[in-house]
């Protein structure tokens, strides 16, 4: 079995989570090729084939010219599985290159099954178990679902020609909102989720982070409807955090959630659906009232 | 200038889900459908264009699915929208994207579409495909994540969302299709004198055979709850005892509760 991996590049760094490609591949026992759009100078720790083409000429987001780049390697390689993370890089990529080749695209693929692989659905409720019916397959790999490998080596680089051009100018970046709150330092973080209810009720959440000594975190749509600024955003499009006690309120646990903050130490989650997707790494859920059960909290921590 | 918002119509997500007769999906009895979120700001920023043009403009809402879907199509007219398309499919759910994106295209193709509105991903399936593989289809320029907007005289600069809080900005040249993240805009309720209007707003049905023509590349085999890890521990009941049992925890697992 072969797989092409394509690697992930951004302001001019390769970026670790291309390692997690690598992860998968060898949890599937199988051979890999990688493509990636980056620079010489930071190639992977990898020794095999790589296609390489130089970001600075190509664009670091240029989907059409990316594509054309996947597509030329593909030819060379015919890999049976051609692998992204499942990334604004990739989901944006990765239908293209299914759609041009006419094959099965899985998305968010969280394991590889005897049958064919396992995805989330349903906000992380539930799984789906997915086969493609194609020879080849496109799949993209949810990020944090398989272990960073690192090969290690040298890879046997192939420069890929570029072709100028692609129906998107990239303008480019605009750095992450300055941080009021560094959550990342924090021991405590108490967070708002939807679940409880409005935005008045935020201060019944900060109240038990006050009592506790700990910071308000929130998660994306409570920042979305603008209960809480976005500094305290909880999550891959906000901090990573690592506290002693996370304790997240009325979040249901989307991934993009998760991977922010699983790597607490300890968590305890209140929510009043037993089945919200938090209860799979929480180590203490309570299922009850956000509204009834924090208040009762904060006022024996208090006292 | 046309404009389309294609939008579906997906579980509260709240609900406890259970497997249908086959295996392969959640079963729907008992749930409430509603649309999609991330759709919700799809066509907010296309009534917010739609406005902005003006005269001349009109905004066609797209959904997929059997009868109930028109709940969703029809709070989009209240929204904003000008005139609708069901494709009406009592079998949508047992469809794969690449098909669902196909029926899309086939629509589209002959309309002369500027500018296509899509939500980054479904709720329910959340495979993040359909809004790229239309553009694909269409050959329009396509950029996704976006959670800025704006247009002006064949050009949109959108922002997209990328990890870490960073933003990529990008121009396209319409024909184009747009997929749109959460926090976008802020979606308008439906005003009651606007639901009335809407009322009047014509929907057109057109059977998904018409539109069909391709083979699934993709097929869901089994739909099942994740299994369960252990090690957590559940607790419920009565409020004042669930309180205490949590500061008793925490004391003696945490060093942050003395």
């Amino acid at each position: 079995m072969k797989t092409l991996l394509i690697g992930e590049y951004r302001e001019g760094k390769l970026l670790d989570s291309t390692y997690e490609l690598f992860g998968f591949a060898s949890q599937l026992n199988a051979d890999t090729a990688m493509l990636l759009v980056g620079s010489e100078a930071q190639l992977p720790a990898y020794g095999g084939a790589l296609y390489l083409a130089d970001a600075a000429s190509c664009g670091e987001y240029n989907p059409d010219l990316h594509k054309q780049l996947i597509l030329e390697a593909v030819q060379k390689e015919s890999p049976d599985y051609i692998v992204f993370l499942h990334s604004s890089y990739g989901w944006d990529l990765a239908p293209r290159i299914a759609a041009s080749l006419n094959i099965a695209q899985i998305s968010e693929v969280i394991a590889a099954t005897d049958g064919g692989f396992e995805v989330g659905c349903c906000n992380a409720k539930m799984r789906r178990t997915v086969k493609a019916s194609s020879a080849t397959a496109v799949l993209t790999i949810q990020a944090g679902a398989f272990p960073a490998v690192q090969p290690g080596g040298s890879p046997t680089v192939q420069n890929l020609a570029v072709v100028i051009g692609g129906a998107l100018e990239f303008v480019g970046y605009e750095p992450a909102e300055k941080k009021d709150v560094d959550l990342a330092k924090a021991e405590i973080i108490v967070s708002a989720g939807r679940g409880v209810g409005k935005k008045d009720n935020i201060t019944v959440i900060q109240a038990l982070a006050t009592a506790l000594g700990g910071e308000l975190g929130a998660s994306r749509p409570v920042v979305d409807a603008e209960w809480v600024s976005h500094s305290h955003q909880v999550g891959t499009t906000g901090q990573t955090v690592s506290p002693k006690l996370y304790v997240a309120c009325g979040i249901s646990g989307a991934i993009q959630h998760l991977a922010g903050m699983k790597k607490s130490d300890f968590i305890l989650a209140i929510n009043k659906d037993k089945d919200a997707p938090i209860g799979e790494i929480a180590d203490v859920l309570v299922v009850a009232d956000v509204m009834q059960f924090v208040p009762a909290l904060t006022a024996k921590v208090a006292r | 200038m046309k404009l389309l918002v294609c939008i579906k119509q997906v579980p509260d997500l709240e609900s406890r889900f259970k497997p249908d007769a086959a295996g392969t999906w959640y079963n729907e009895a008992d749930l409430a459908f509603r649309m999609n979120e991330y759709d919700e700001y799809a066509v907010e920023q296309a009534v917010q264009l739609r406005e902005k043009l003006g005269e001349g403009t009109e905004l066609t809402v797209l959904s997929i699915g059997p009868d109930r879907v028109v709940e969703a199509i029809k709070k989009s007219l209240a929204m904003g929208c000008d005139n609708a398309a069901h494709i009406q499919d009592p079998a949508a759910s047992g469809k794969d994207p690449w098909q669902i994106a196909s029926i899309i295209a086939a629509y589209a193709k002959d309309k002369g579409f500027d500018i296509v509105f899509t939500g980054m991903q479904s709720q329910d399936r959340g495979s993040a495909q359909v809004g790229v593989t239309v553009a694909e289809l269409l050959g329009f320029a396509c950029t996704t994540t976006i959670v800025g907007f704006d247009y002006d005289n064949g050009t949109i600069t959108a922002k997209r969302e990328l990890e870490g809080g960073i933003k990529g900005i990008v121009k396209l040249k319409t024909p184009a299709l747009v997929t749109c993240q959460l926090g976008l805009n802020i979606p308008r309720y439906p005003t009651l004198p606007n639901i009335m209007k809407a009322k009047k707003k014509e929907i057109t049905v057109i059977p998904v055979a018409e539109l069909l023509a391709t083979e699934a590349l993709a097929a869901t085999t089994s739909f099942h709850p994740p299994a369960k890890k252990g090690g957590g521990i559940v607790l419920e009941g009565d409020v004042g005892e669930l309180v205490d049992k949590v500061i008793a925890i925490l004391k003696d697992k945490t060093a942050v509760l003395r």
